[in-house]
């Protein structure tokens, strides 16, 4: 991917859409892609380099929510565990998982934000989904305490100086429902921090995680590509350059 | 301080597909309409930066916003019934082209036992073939009725397809668009079926094939099979929606208008007629009453129950004795399916929401029910929306969950994975219905819809059936493992099933076991329709839009005529 193949892409964009760019989408949008093209480099992403595309200016990352740094390592060895590094190339932490998911709990998703939080709260059946009254920010930093004292009690030490396997151990009784958490389900909250890391690996990295698009590229997910109208009919599988969203910016 | 406004001629309630044909067919026709969209305006310009999965696919950014307004649920009566807190089983939509901005795109047309179904499997099966806890009704229109209809829902939106289902209802016309392109991925799908004696054909497709101009003169792009349609908008302005075709050929007449941020709390009425709707703006919280010759409820399944409901016209359908009409007929859809790991690797990232080729040979009664333990059936399709990789993980049984194992499998099997589903039908059952929650509220005050569901033993028996077709085709397409789908147990609201929710608002020949007529015109209240797929007094084996879609523009030439004579229309 370099930047002329995105230019290009962009005007292919423009020239297929045709009538979609002239008459709904409005000469406004048209001129601000014309105009960032040849003004602005690629300033997404963590700061690496993001598979051909140029870094220019400093990207800033950080902790929006979580303030306890043992709090951010629990979490950090955690999800490493879920989805480790290994010879396909980064896990979690690599990826960049810890900070998507704590730039998450910072906003909409940690604060339930669109979803419905009014009372009364039952247990209900599992049929029926989430039913705590607690918001997802507060079930991590609940759940990564427990994680914690759950370590100490079985080890006599925290969770971030655990050994592998007693890390696994930790999680699969998480999983299990055998941890005792108040408001919340253990297996809840492990099915969320599951999701979570695969959601940070696999994001688009405007958010933080992905970092680099490697989870990406590990799996031959091209990420953000504008057709494949030329390409649908190949009978041999393509290993594409992924792309991110910011390509579309700039 | 409630506002009362001018008085319109229509009011529509809602402003996705329905609400836009019935803006666009009765504004053409010289009325004054007004649409109320709780939503926001959307576009195709809105769309841009929708290749994103985290943030259109995980975090729901068209969907309702559920923290204003929700459902609650339980399997049955014996349950407290419980907020959807989250968006999971099923998707619903908000703002301007509402779910169907966010749809894939499949248009069919149910089948013509469908709309007979009742009068059909007696006939075939006597009465006994079903127990009386189905209540199996005749839809009120025959497939030939509805052909039309169907007729012009497909021009307007441009379907791409092809006249090759032997079992399909007899058409007037070809398909508007030729097919979209049969990939490497549908060809293992159309080889399997053929050898296996079934006749595959492609999907009919609202990812339009080439450039179309509609009627009404609106252009909808060609498809480039990015690979982002369901759950996303298209930037190209090439999958068939509301925001592209009818809206604004309703807007281009000059009598039609769109009111956003509205947010309907009630059907007003008086002397058993509708005199219009009260509404909430959602951003100064000021109430406004919008008068109106006739009112149109044109939201999703469940707003349009709930809307009567809460406005107290009709009667609310009650399990233990079987009366009243109102909430009654609740269906869903009933998913078979199988998934195949294959050895070699393909291109799953490239395609488009309709993208597919299906069989009909299990659907409806298109074979013999005599020796099997339920009726009906499911179109079997391989689709090739395009997989993403948060929501794309497959592994094979007896994989982890988690860790190193999980990843490698994941990451192998990506590329490596197939499915097949069937679109299975629902057969409404008493115990399955809609009605008012008694303790929760929406963000306006007005009570949440209550849905009462589990599945039946007739769905069990489909699923399971099918089930095992779908697991011989793909052991057919030369999967090395074949993972069946589960069997159904109890319906769980969490993990993502499907949009396809239908019923509570059905319509029929009689007001003695339906809510409106074949027009959708309420038998009670004469200047009232409602139109969606709360209309199907049960779901076929087909995703519903082309046949929402028709009812559609039916209840807009019913609209028309009340309009010049009034009274019933049928």
């Amino acid at each position: 991917m370099s930047k002329d193949n995105n230019g290009l892409s962009r005007r292919d964009f423009l020239k297929t859409t045709g009538i979609a760019t002239g008459a709904l989408v409005g000469g406004g949008l048209l001129g601000s892609l014309i105009t960032h093209n040849v003004t602005k480099e690629n300033v997404a992403g963590t700061g690496k380099n993001q598979g051909g595309g140029e870094h220019v200016g400093d990207v800033f990352r950080g902790r929006m929510f979580f303030t306890n740094l043992n709090e951010f390592n629990v979490l950090s060895e955690a999800v490493e565990r879920i989805f480790p590094e290994d010879d396909l190339g980064p896990g979690a932490i690599g990826l960049g998982v810890p900070y998507f998911i704590d730039n998450q709990l910072a906003g909409n998703y940690g604060s339930n934000a669109k979803e419905y939080m009014k009372g009364p709260f039952f247990a209900g059946e599992s049929t029926q989904g989430y039913q705590s009254r607690l918001t997802r920010a507060e079930i991590f930093r609940q759940g990564l305490a427990k994680m914690d004292e759950e370590a100490k009690k079985r080890f006599d030490t925290g969770f971030a100086s655990l050994e592998g396997n007693q890390m696994d151990e930790i999680l699969t009784a998480f999983q299990k429902n055998e941890i005792e958490m108040k408001g919340v389900a253990s297996e809840f909250f492990f099915k969320l921090l599951r999701q979570a890391t695969l959601e940070g690996a696999y994001a688009d990295p405007i958010y933080s995680g992905n970092i680099n698009m490697d989870g990406w590229r590990m799996k031959g997910f091209p990420g953000h590509q504008m057709a494949y109208i030329n390409e649908i009919e190949n009978e041999e599988y393509m290993k594409i350059e992924p792309q991110s969203i910011s390509s579309m910016e700039h | 301080m409630v506002k009362t406004l001018d008085k319109v001629d229509v009011v529509t309630v809602g402003v996705g597909w329905l609400g836009g044909i019935i803006g666009a067919e009765c504004a053409k026709a010289g009325m004054k309409v007004v649409g109320i969209e709780r939503g926001r305006e959307r576009s195709t310009a809105d769309y841009l930066m929708v290749h994103d999965e985290y943030r259109y696919a995980i975090r729901y950014e068209l969907m309702q916003d559920l923290s204003k307004e929700t459902i609650t649920f339980r399997n049955n009566r014996k349950m407290r019934a419980l907020p959807m807190r989250q968006m999971g089983s099923f998707l619903l939509g908000e703002g301007l082209g509402g779910a169907g901005t966010h749809w894939n795109g499949h248009t069919w047309r149910f089948l013509p036992y469908d709309f007979e179904i009742k009068t059909l499997t007696e006939k075939k099966y006597g009465k006994d073939k079903l127990s009386a806890d189905y209540l199996l009704q005749d839809w009120g229109i025959t497939y030939d009725e509805l052909e039309p209809y169907f007729d012009t829902f497909e021009k307007t939106a441009g379907i791409s397809g092809e006249d090759k289902n032997p079992f399909a209802g007899k058409r007037a016309n070809d398909f508007p668009t030729p097919p979209m392109i049969k990939t490497p991925i549908l060809k293992k799908f159309e080889k399997a079926t053929s050898n296996l004696g079934y006749t595959p054909f492609m999907l009919p497709s609202a990812n339009l094939s080439e450039t179309y101009e509609n009627p009404d003169g609106q252009t909808i792009a060609a498809c480039q099979y990015c690979g982002f349609c369901e759950r996303f908008g298209c930037e190209y302005g090439a999958k068939t929606s509301a925001e592209i075709t009818v809206i604004p050929t309703a807007l281009k007449t000059g009598n039609y208008q769109v009111r956003f941020h509205g947010n309907v709390v009630e059907v007003l009425k008086e002397g058993g007629k509708a005199t219009g709707v009260r509404y909430v703006d959602t951003q100064t919280g000021e109430e406004f009453i919008q008068p109106a010759d006739v009112v149109v409820l044109t939201s999703y399944v469940m707003n349009n129950a709930k809307l009567l409901m809460v406005s107290g016209i009709g009667e609310m359908y009650d399990p233990d004795t079987g009366r009243g009409t109102l909430g009654k007929n609740y269906a869903y859809q009933i998913l078979p399916g199988a998934t195949g790991f294959f050895d070699e690797q393909m291109n799953v990232f490239m395609g488009a929401g309709s993208l597919g080729m299906t069989i009909d040979d299990l659907n409806g009664d298109n074979y013999d029910h005599s020796e099997l333990d339920f009726i009906h059936g499911a179109s079997i399709s391989i689709t090739q929306p395009g997989v993403r990789p948060i929501q794309t993980n497959p592994v094979p049984p007896d994989t982890p969950s988690w860790g190193a194992e999980f990843k490698k499998a994941s990451i192998y099997n990506y590329s490596r994975t197939l499915n097949i589903g069937g679109q299975g039908a629902s057969i409404p059952h008493k115990e399955n219905f809609l009605s008012l929650d008694p303790d929760y509220k929406d963000a306006y005050g007005v009570p949440l819809l209550q849905l009462t569901y589990n599945f039946t033993e007739q769905d069990r028996n489909l699923h399971k059936y099918l089930t095992e077709k779908s697991k011989t085709i793909m052991e057919e397409m030369g999967a090395k493992t074949v993972m069946p789908g589960n069997p159904i147990t109890d319906y769980d609201i969490v993990p993502y099933q499907t949009t396809h929710n239908t019923g509570g608002t059905i319509m029929g020949a009689s007001p003695d076991d339906s809510v409106v007529n074949n027009y959708l015109q309420h038998w009670d209240v004469d200047n009232l329709f409602v139109v969606g797929a709360g209309n199907f007094p049960h779901n076929g084996g087909y995703n519903p839009t082309g046949t929402v879609g028709a009812l559609a523009y039916r209840a807009a030439e019913g609209i028309i005529k009340y309009s010049k004579n009034g009274g019933s229309l049928v």
